[in-house]
């Protein structure tokens, strides 16, 4: 049976990893490669990296990050940040990452979906969704959610996976940071309402919030990082208590 | 040993050719003819698309070439399809290697199937020191049917063939670049077939 993921986030930026906490107050939390080399040898299933900076200066160090974290790291991983073209998309994938994550770059011009499905394949493009509940109605925000917009988060997201999205990454902006659990009833609907894998993003703080997020949430996988920085919840705990909960993991 | 990767335009050869770094080998990228005739094992990756890939490898010759291969060769992903008779996949004409078709999952599960799940009913050297349920990683929206070369099954929707062998000629629908220690494990052995 397909099992759901754990996938511990990384934001980078200047090649060193940070956490946001409701996007802003950054704290460092380690060097990317170690970080992740560590989090794959202790049962993680996936790995993100966020690069938060994404300045034209920024790329060359995050590729060349890219590469050393391929290189060390026997488990797949995706990379996001500031993506919104072929090359760079080309660029990233050549240097070992398995998946890229897009995000602002696709609202602005979905058609870069299709484009980037085409030529690269469906199961390598993530598109990443942050969103706001406000007054009952799920926003798409931008930017890492500092730009809202009048976009609906299901409408959005049923595009994404027309387009040729090979999974989506929603973030709950009224969750993250909060540390007290997925926005799952937002989760579900995706799910229900999609055929595509769904990872849960924003508002883990305990195993509960995890066992929530796929029995409650229906996600595939879900993707946490402070308290995974911070060593709050070891990965070989929270998957060793999901499998008591008879949610299948890889152990 | 000289291990060549067929490198044909599709797929993340990067992490094949760190996955063979990492266990101490040395990979070569070709898609030259004679070199990959000489390499005394081939890898054959792909990820993307299947009648684009098929198309590529026709250009280059390559589809003539692979099946005529004596050394051991291992196709992985879309390697391993193309590998087949037929792929619902672009409705595209395989290399006729496995005498299996490949077909897409239904909209009863999530396409692609994407994460990691079991190998089981293992009967191959390929599979030497590894456990029944073993954990490898898949993405994937294609599956191999069954037929007498499965060598690995997995079950996803329906119980398809995860992995193939026919003489020297392997196939592994999953990941064993990216299914840490236990797809090291496999490519290891790949290394040692002889």
């Amino acid at each position: 049976m397909l099992t759901k993921r754990i996938i511990p986030c990384l934001d980078i930026k200047n090649g060193r990893t940070v956490k946001g906490v409701n996007f802003v107050d950054l704290r460092d939390a380690g060097d990317p490669v170690a970080l992740a080399k560590q989090y794959a040898d202790q049962g993680a299933d996936e790995l993100v990296f966020l690069d938060i900076t994404a300045t034209l200066e920024a790329r060359a160090t995050t590729l060349e990050m890219v590469l050393h974290v391929a290189e060390q790291v026997n488990i797949p991983f995706t990379v996001g940040g500031g993506i919104s073209s072929i090359a760079h998309v080309d660029a990233l994938l050549k240097n070992g990452a398995d998946k890229v994550s897009i995000n602002s770059s696709a609202v602005k011009r979905p058609e870069l979906i299709n484009e980037l499905a085409d030529k690269f394949g469906s199961q390598c493009i993530v598109v990443a969704i942050d969103a706001k509940q406000v007054d009952g109605q799920w926003k798409v925000h931008l930017a890492g959610g500092s730009i809202p917009t009048e976009i609906d988060l299901f409408k959005w997201a049923k595009e994404v996976e027309e387009r040729g999205a090979g999974e989506i990454l929603f973030t709950s902006m009224n969750h993250d940071g909060t540390k007290n659990g997925f926005a799952n009833e937002a989760l579900a609907k995706l799910s229900e309402e999609l055929n595509i894998p769904i990872i849960a993003s924003g508002g883990a703080g305990n195993v509960q919030h995890f066992v929530d997020t796929f029995k409650k949430g229906k996600s595939d996988a879900a993707l946490a990082a402070s308290v995974f920085h911070f060593g709050e919840i070891p990965i070989p705990k929270l998957k060793k208590e999901l499998k008591e909960h008879n949610i299948e993991v890889r152990l | 040993m000289k291990l060549v990767i067929i490198n044909y335009g599709a797929g993340n050869i990067k992490s094949i050719q760190f996955a063979f770094k990492r266990l101490g080998y040395n990979t070569i990228l070709s898609n030259n003819p004679e070199e990959i005739k000489a390499a005394d094992k081939v890898i054959f990756p792909g990820v993307g698309e299947a009648s684009s890939a098929m198309k590529m490898l026709k250009e280059s010759g390559l589809d003539e070439l692979i099946p005529n291969l004596k050394q051991p060769v291992l196709g992985i992903c879309l390697g391993m399809q193309l590998m087949c008779l037929h792929t619902e996949e672009g409705d595209t004409k395989g290399l006729g290697i496995f005498q299996t078709k490949v077909k897409r999952f239904s909209n009863n599960v999530k396409v692609p199937q994407m994460g990691w799940n079991v190998i089981k009913e293992l009967k191959s050297n390929l599979f030497k020191d590894i456990n029944e349920n073993e954990y490898m990683y898949l993405v994937h929206s294609y599956y191999a049917e069954h037929c007498n070369e499965t060598i690995a099954a997995t079950d996803y929707e329906i119980n398809y063939a995860s992995a193939l062998q026919h003489k020297n000629f392997y196939g592994t629908q999953f990941h064993p670049e990216k299914s840490s220690l236990a797809g090291e494990q496999i490519l290891k052995n790949f290394l040692s077939i002889v």
